[in-house]
């Protein structure tokens, strides 16, 4: 981790540099948002909240916002709050939503009659990748062993993670059908928090977990967890884990996490958001804030990532039908 | 580096008057928030959250831990004195402490309280500094089998507040665990009983289901019947400070208390329900006064309350000695350390001693703090007894109101609050004890889960539980506590 901390500082200098080209290139930054509303699906504290409460800290350090208002609305992975965002923060300018994979897992499972698709998506910030790891004492010596181990019988392969339906469990899905299993008989143990599921893992309870590598990683550097695998489409800099690909898995996936409007702003104000979010993505504060996290920078902004998100619904519900969840 | 010395370290940092500061706010902050319905230390935490931005790591963690334990000092306040338990892990307290203050002895009822904390915290703190290690090993050790095993012998318990009639007493239990199924079952992520209620997916919270019952219901209970009833001001009896015969009764039950509380708390799925029900089921099997149970039995204030502050304490165990957050408070001092880019984890006490040590120092110290901060409180408080009854209950539907609609801004959960009133107002009138409705709910979901976690493991074989020999053990204690009386009774010879 220190390594890559390292690296990300030399992105850092890079980045930095950006803000103050875009800075002075961005005339419309002179002038700061008075109140920016920010609207989060989740109870203080956990990810979606942690990325909007560093934007806030990013954006006023960069004078971009002059105050923000945050709302808190959280529950069963953010579809509590989403249709107060859909219906009374319709058309607002100046308002933006924080969420992430974990809604559109949830959107599908709970067949929430509201969509995520149904907002004006605006910009991807960050990405978290996954990891598979084992017991310290488990025979598995990479992920081939545990994958062969998988493909002979998924019952007597436990696996630790996350609630059911969500990231972990979908990167399990993925990986048993990759290998060629019927990820319905996954023995997948879900757990309510990373705490509980780690414990399981260290103290041997199950054959092996998935979670975010940002999870483990502690206990992986100080041997409690063997690193099998990580879900990232290439090796990440400074983490020397190989990723599934390179070990024969043919899947790839990241938590990621974005911001978006609401429906019904019109194009100048969703041309404002994304403006607003590249310059904060530009500035020296959110690099800092990115390279403390461990977060990385994956912006994807407007048609693009509105593509991205249809893209992802309908892979993740795909795994999520194979898993029996939808 | 040894413990010792560590803490030495520890408490010279903790000692700075700018650190000390921190922990007084903290405490103070935490006893108030523990006080106030619908704000736990949390959601406090967490809104607090930014100041890591401007203040140094170990400043930030001494407030918050002195947040931690002074919520669960101020948690037991509103359960004795007016029957609204703020937190879970007080609800027990309630059910004895309240029978107390309403014989006119709340102030012992505070007293032993927060005395009971002041020990059971320190007994804790000095486990977590000489024995966190240790305690993770064995922590570790235990599986959905064992946990599924520890709820079983939690149910056990059960029988110590199922009240005169074991039919109605099932009943109560019966209604809890249909009340806990609500919501998305966690192995499967599928909705159980919501009819379609967006906000039913996270389920009924178990705060909300207490308030409802004991206060609520109380205050309505108390309206039907206010006009034949004198207005009875709550007499304060005597001194306020606890007898010699009170001492002689707690101090066994602290200590019980924090014996039961720091291990469980340390398990990674423990919590802190758990340990306050056991408690008060060893607490009312030892009582030399098990008559006095359901009427205000001191050691039933006592022991739950030492096993509620010392498993806050073993809660610490597996943040600080391997980086697992293992309730909603530790994930969110973990993700405080992520904001300085501290990676909590097992190298965390060798990387950041200062830090760690500080912090438990700081416990110490706080638990001090918290003790002074408290006694004094305990004549003031009580004189919010003797305000009169009608306006006493006006407030306490006022404050429970509003700690429901804090919880999530929604309307539907005050609709809950009232339903689950009424229904605790039929059931005093029709008197089935409530307690039951509570343990249901608590236990049911948590057994279910790591049930149905054993057999995924097991790969569906069922002699996992008595071929694990610690979830076999547990099981035998729990055999014994519930045959074990009859099985005496047999082996004496008759008189």
């Amino acid at each position: 981790m220190i390594e890559r901390r390292e690296f990300l500082r030399a992105g850092l200098l890079g980045g930095a540099s950006l803000g103050i080209l875009g800075a002075a290139s961005a005339p419309a930054s002179a002038q700061a948002i008075e109140q920016l509303q920010m609207f989060i699906p989740a109870a203080p504290g956990g990810g979606w909240d942690q990325t909007g409460r560093s934007l806030e800290q990013a954006m006023k350090a960069a004078n971009l916002i002059k105050s923000a208002q945050i709302t808190n609305k959280g529950g069963a992975g953010g579809v509590v709050g989403l249709p107060e965002f859909l219906n009374q923060w319709r058309g607002r300018p100046n308002a933006i939503m924080v969420a992430g994979l974990v809604m559109v897992g949830s959107i599908i499972t709970n067949k929430a009659p509201v969509s995520l698709l149904s907002t004006v998506p605006l910009a991807r910030l960050t990405e978290e990748y996954q990891v598979v790891v084992a017991p310290a004492n488990s025979p598995f010596k990479d992920l081939r062993d545990f994958a062969a181990a998988l493909k002979a019988d998924p019952a007597k392969v436990p696996i630790a993670g996350g609630s059911a339906g969500g990231t972990d469990h979908i990167t399990a899905g993925l990986i048993a059908k990759a290998v060629g299993t019927d990820a319905r008989r996954v023995a997948y143990v879900a757990n309510a928090g990373g705490g509980p599921a780690a414990a399981m893992i260290i103290g041997g309870q199950v054959a092996a977990g998935v979670s975010g590598l940002g999870e483990f990683a502690e206990n992986i550097k100080a041997g409690k967890m063997k690193a099998l695998g990580v879900s990232s489409d290439k090796r990440i800099a400074g983490v020397d884990i190989p990723t599934f690909k390179e070990q024969g898995v043919d899947v790839s996936i990241a938590n990621w996490r974005g911001v978006f409007a609401p429906p019904g702003v019109t194009d100048a104000q969703r041309k404002a958001m994304i403006d607003l979010v590249e310059a904060t993505v530009k500035s020296a504060a959110w690099q800092e804030i990115l390279a403390k996290q461990d977060w990385a920078n994956v912006l994807l902004t407007g048609d693009a990532f509105g593509a991205y998100l249809q893209e992802e619904f309908k892979r993740t519900e795909a795994v999520l039908k194979d898993l029996g969840l939808a | 580096m040894d413990a010792l010395s560590g803490l030495a370290q520890g408490f010279a940092v903790a000692l700075t008057p700018i650190n000390l500061f921190w922990c007084l706010l903290g405490t103070t902050l935490g006893t108030a928030i523990g006080v106030l319905p619908g704000l736990g230390p949390a959601v406090t935490i967490a809104l607090l959250l930014p100041i890591t931005f401007k203040v140094d790591a170990t400043a930030a963690f001494i407030m918050f831990a002195g947040i931690y334990y002074g919520a669960m000092y101020g948690g037991s306040t509103t359960s004795i004195l007016v029957n609204t338990p703020g937190e879970s892990a007080t609800i027990v307290t309630a059910m004895e402490g309240n029978k107390m203050a309403r014989r006119g002895r709340g102030a012992q009822a505070l007293a032993t309280a927060a005395i009971g904390s002041f020990v059971a915290g320190t007994i804790g703190t000095l486990g977590l500094a000489f024995l966190g290690p240790v305690v993770v090993d064995l922590a570790l050790r235990f599986g959905p089998a064992e946990y599924f095993s520890l709820m079983v012998l939690a149910f056990v318990t059960v029988s110590a507040v199922l009240g005169n009639s074991a039919l109605r007493g099932l009943a109560s239990l019966f209604l809890g665990l249909f009340l806990g199924l609500v919501g998305v079952d966690n192995q499967t992520s599928q909705a159980r009983l919501t009819f379609g209620v967006m906000e039913l997916l996270d389920g009924i919270d178990v705060i909300q289901v207490a308030v409802g019952l004991f206060a609520v219901g109380e205050t309505l209970w108390l309206c039907a019947r206010y006009r034949n009833a004198k207005d009875e001001v709550l007499a304060l009896s005597g001194s306020l400070w606890m007898s010699a015969q009170d001492w002689a009764r707690s101090w066994k039950a602290w200590i019980r208390g924090a014996l039961i509380g720091f291990p469980i708390g340390a398990l990674p799925a423990g919590g802190a329900e758990v340990p306050t029900f056991l408690s008060y089921y060893a607490e009312k099997r030892l009582s030399r006064h098990p008559e006095e149970f359901g009427k205000g039995a001191i050691e039933g204030v006592a022991g739950p309350e030492a096993a509620n502050n010392a498993s806050a304490a073993g809660v610490l165990v597996p943040m600080l000695t391997l980086g697992l957050p293992t309730s909603a408070t530790a994930a969110i001092m973990l993700s405080a350390f992520q904001s300085y880019g501290i990676q909590p984890g097992p190298m965390l006490m060798q990387n950041q001693p200062a830090l760690v040590w500080g912090l438990i120092a700081s416990l110490f110290i706080g638990n001090a703090m918290l003790l002074v901060l408290n006694l004094p409180l305990v004549g003031l408080w009580v004189r919010l007894l003797r305000i009169p009854a009608p306006m006493l209950y006006a407030g306490i539907l006022v404050f429970a109101t509003i700690g429901a609609y804090n919880k999530s801004q929604s309307p539907l959960d005050i609709v809950i609050l009232y339903a689950i009133g009424v229904l605790g107002y039929a059931m005093r009138r029709y008197d089935f004890p409530t307690a039951p409705v509570i343990i249901g709910m608590i236990l049911g979901p948590f057994a279910e889960q790591a049930l149905r976690q054993a057999l995924t493991i097991s790969a569906g074989d069922w002699t996992t539980l008595v071929t694990r020999p610690i979830s076999a053990s547990i099981l035998v204690v729990a055999l014994l506590a519930v045959a074990g009386p009859s099985l005496w009774r047999l082996a004496r010879p008759p008189r």
